[in-house]
């Protein structure tokens, strides 16, 4: 395992994924270069999910290549990239709802065996999400959306991410909820792990990201910073529900 | 009472041997919701292979104890059907994973037939008598209750074996990872967790419960032959459903349960009819239970889930 600091961390090239005969991927080019906190945004059913779930190894490609790292990963399965730093917060969060919290979180951190470093991040995660912390004994499945939206992130955090990819965690969530879930995002951010954001709420992603891609029936059809794409009347037309 | 007290006994001696099985049946449904009709017949394979096993020793070595015997013969047949279990998982089940829930139901009655059929060209179709290594001469406890040696292990080693089967399932990180994995493959792929391995697992501890469970009922009964697993697969699986599916303290109860539901109604049966049906009745007890919990609580005692809010 190497890391190339000339070559993005993360690079999709010409990706396609089908499924079930329909092509909901048609061949997209992405980088992600280390430190960065990109998103994507667009509409319903434009493949941000697929392209994520792609990433981290839970949906087979059907042409093109992932590259992580500057090695192809494309039939790399998921438990494998996760071990090489690929983490994924899935849409709906995916919290195992009969285990505890806490056994949430140190699924997580399933592939580590330095304990005291398990425990130091498990620290650190409740010092984050403070509202976890109460809740440590309770089945995960009786928490509130936000909580499990935030168990859903620390769990993901204690695998110790290189590039961490985040699929629509404001999605059900109240405005004071998200506001808070992006806090820590953004200090994740700071913590220099690179981050890849699927949201609909195009308005926060751009705010907060460095670049964003758009996409559109399974294309990226615009790119740029996020200030630009924030500017740029198209996209403030589509996404951001202005008449231009 | 003291026939009372003496079902009692029975009841939990076969109703620790159904709750070993039953958790064979309640872990692979957990984790894939496959009903593995097989499992009964990976009892059958281990009681055979002890049984083998124990000949061999008598032939080779006539005046080795009977306890260092039993030993050896379980340590030859838990990693049979340890092998088995993995094989038929690898081979068979691995390949419909993805397929529609018929597919894997019906190749594990296919499955079932088979190594029934494998059996009986093996060890042909006559009952063989079961060497009963430990005295099966009853104890006294009270005036008129007996147990037997046998039945005193068969209740000590289930419950050891559930309360081990509990933490590791419990406390242990490949425990979580089973839990994990039967909740949501997806996800637990996403933590780390080689789902495939972990499968492969849950499917090795149930073989290796139910050679130990075959071992035990062959031991109490004395006789062992090719169809064997049948009847306390059958059984075992009403007390998973029983229990509530998917759930281990469900099988470990809905086993105890059953077993003590069958005692007591082969022992009072003939007054419950008036004398119209005997105590080879027995069986009839189970299959009433079964169409009773799927009538009217089809998702067992234990059955209950968290309610995924949000």
């Amino acid at each position: 395992m190497h890391t190339n600091p000339s070559s993005p961390l993360l690079q999709l090239q010409n990706l396609q994924i089908s499924y079930g005969g329909i092509q909901a991927v048609k061949g997209i080019d992405l980088d992600l270069w280390a430190g960065e906190l990109v998103c994507l945004i667009g509409a319903n059913g434009a493949g941000k999910t697929t392209t994520l779930n792609a990433i981290a190894g839970v949906l087979p490609i059907a042409g093109g290549s992932i590259l992580y790292q500057g090695d192809k990963v494309n039939a790399v399965p998921a438990h494998k990239r996760l071990r090489r730093g690929v983490a994924l917060v899935p849409e709906g969060r995916g919290i195992f709802t009969r285990l505890t919290v806490e056994e949430n979180l140190r699924m997580g951190a399933y592939t580590r065996k330095d304990k005291a470093g398990i425990e130091a991040d498990l620290e650190r995660v409740y010092t984050m999400l403070p509202r976890v912390k109460e809740r440590l004994h309770q089945v995960a499945g009786t928490l509130s959306g936000g909580e499990q939206q935030m168990v859903a992130i620390g769990r993901a955090l204690l695998s110790r991410p290189r590039l961490l990819l985040l699929d629509e965690p404001s999605m059900g969530l109240a405005p004071l909820v998200v506001e808070k879930i992006f806090e820590v995002v953004q200090s994740v951010a700071r913590d220099g792990v690179t981050i890849l954001l699927v949201e609909q709420n195009a308005n926060l992603a751009l705010e907060f990201a460095q670049r964003g891609y758009v996409m559109e029936s399974g294309k990226i059809t615009l790119t740029g910073s996020g200030g630009d794409l924030l500017a740029n009347p198209k996209v403030r037309e589509a996404y951001l529900g202005e008449v231009a | 009472m003291e026939t009372l007290i003496q079902q009692l006994i029975n009841g939990l001696v076969i109703g620790s041997v159904y709750a070993l099985i039953a958790l064979g049946y309640t872990m692979v449904y957990g984790i894939l919701g496959l009903i593995n009709f097989a499992h009964g017949d990976v009892l059958m394979v281990g009681a055979l292979t002890a049984l083998q096993t124990m000949m061999f020793l008598m032939g080779v070595a006539p005046g080795m104890s009977p306890v260092y015997m039993l030993t050896i013969a379980l340590m030859v047949a838990i990693p049979v059907c340890i092998t088995l279990g993995f094989l038929m998982e690898r081979l068979a089940y691995r390949r419909l994973r993805n397929a529609p829930r018929l597919a894997p139901l019906i190749t594990a009655i296919g499955m079932s037939f088979l190594l029934q059929t494998v059996a009986m060209i093996l060890w042909g179709r006559n009952y063989h008598t079961f060497p009963q290594l430990i005295s099966t001469t009853p104890m006294q406890p009270i005036e008129g209750v007996f147990i037997t040696p046998v039945q005193v292990i068969i209740i000590a080693a289930s419950a050891a074996i559930m309360i081990g089967l509990s933490l590791l399932v419990t406390r242990t990180r490949i425990g979580r990872a089973m839990r994990a994995t039967a909740e949501n493959h997806r996800v637990a792929s996403l933590m780390g967790v080689d789902t495939n391995a972990v499968i492969a697992f849950t499917f090795v501890v149930g073989a290796a419960l139910a050679a130990v469970a075959g071992v035990m009922y062959a031991s109490n009964y004395g006789i062992a032959h090719y169809g064997m697993g049948f009847m306390p697969g059958l059984k075992a699986f009403t007390a998973a459903v029983l229990g509530g599916i998917g759930n281990l303290g469900g099988a470990m109860l809905g086993g105890i349960m059953l077993g003590l539901v069958e005692s007591f109604g082969a022992g009072y049966i003939e007054h419950l009819t008036f004398g119209f049906l005997n105590s080879s009745y027995q069986d009839i007890f189970a299959f009433i239970i079964l169409g009773l919990v799927l009538i009217f609580k089809p998702t067992g005692l234990l059955g209950e889930r968290v309610s995924d809010r949000a």
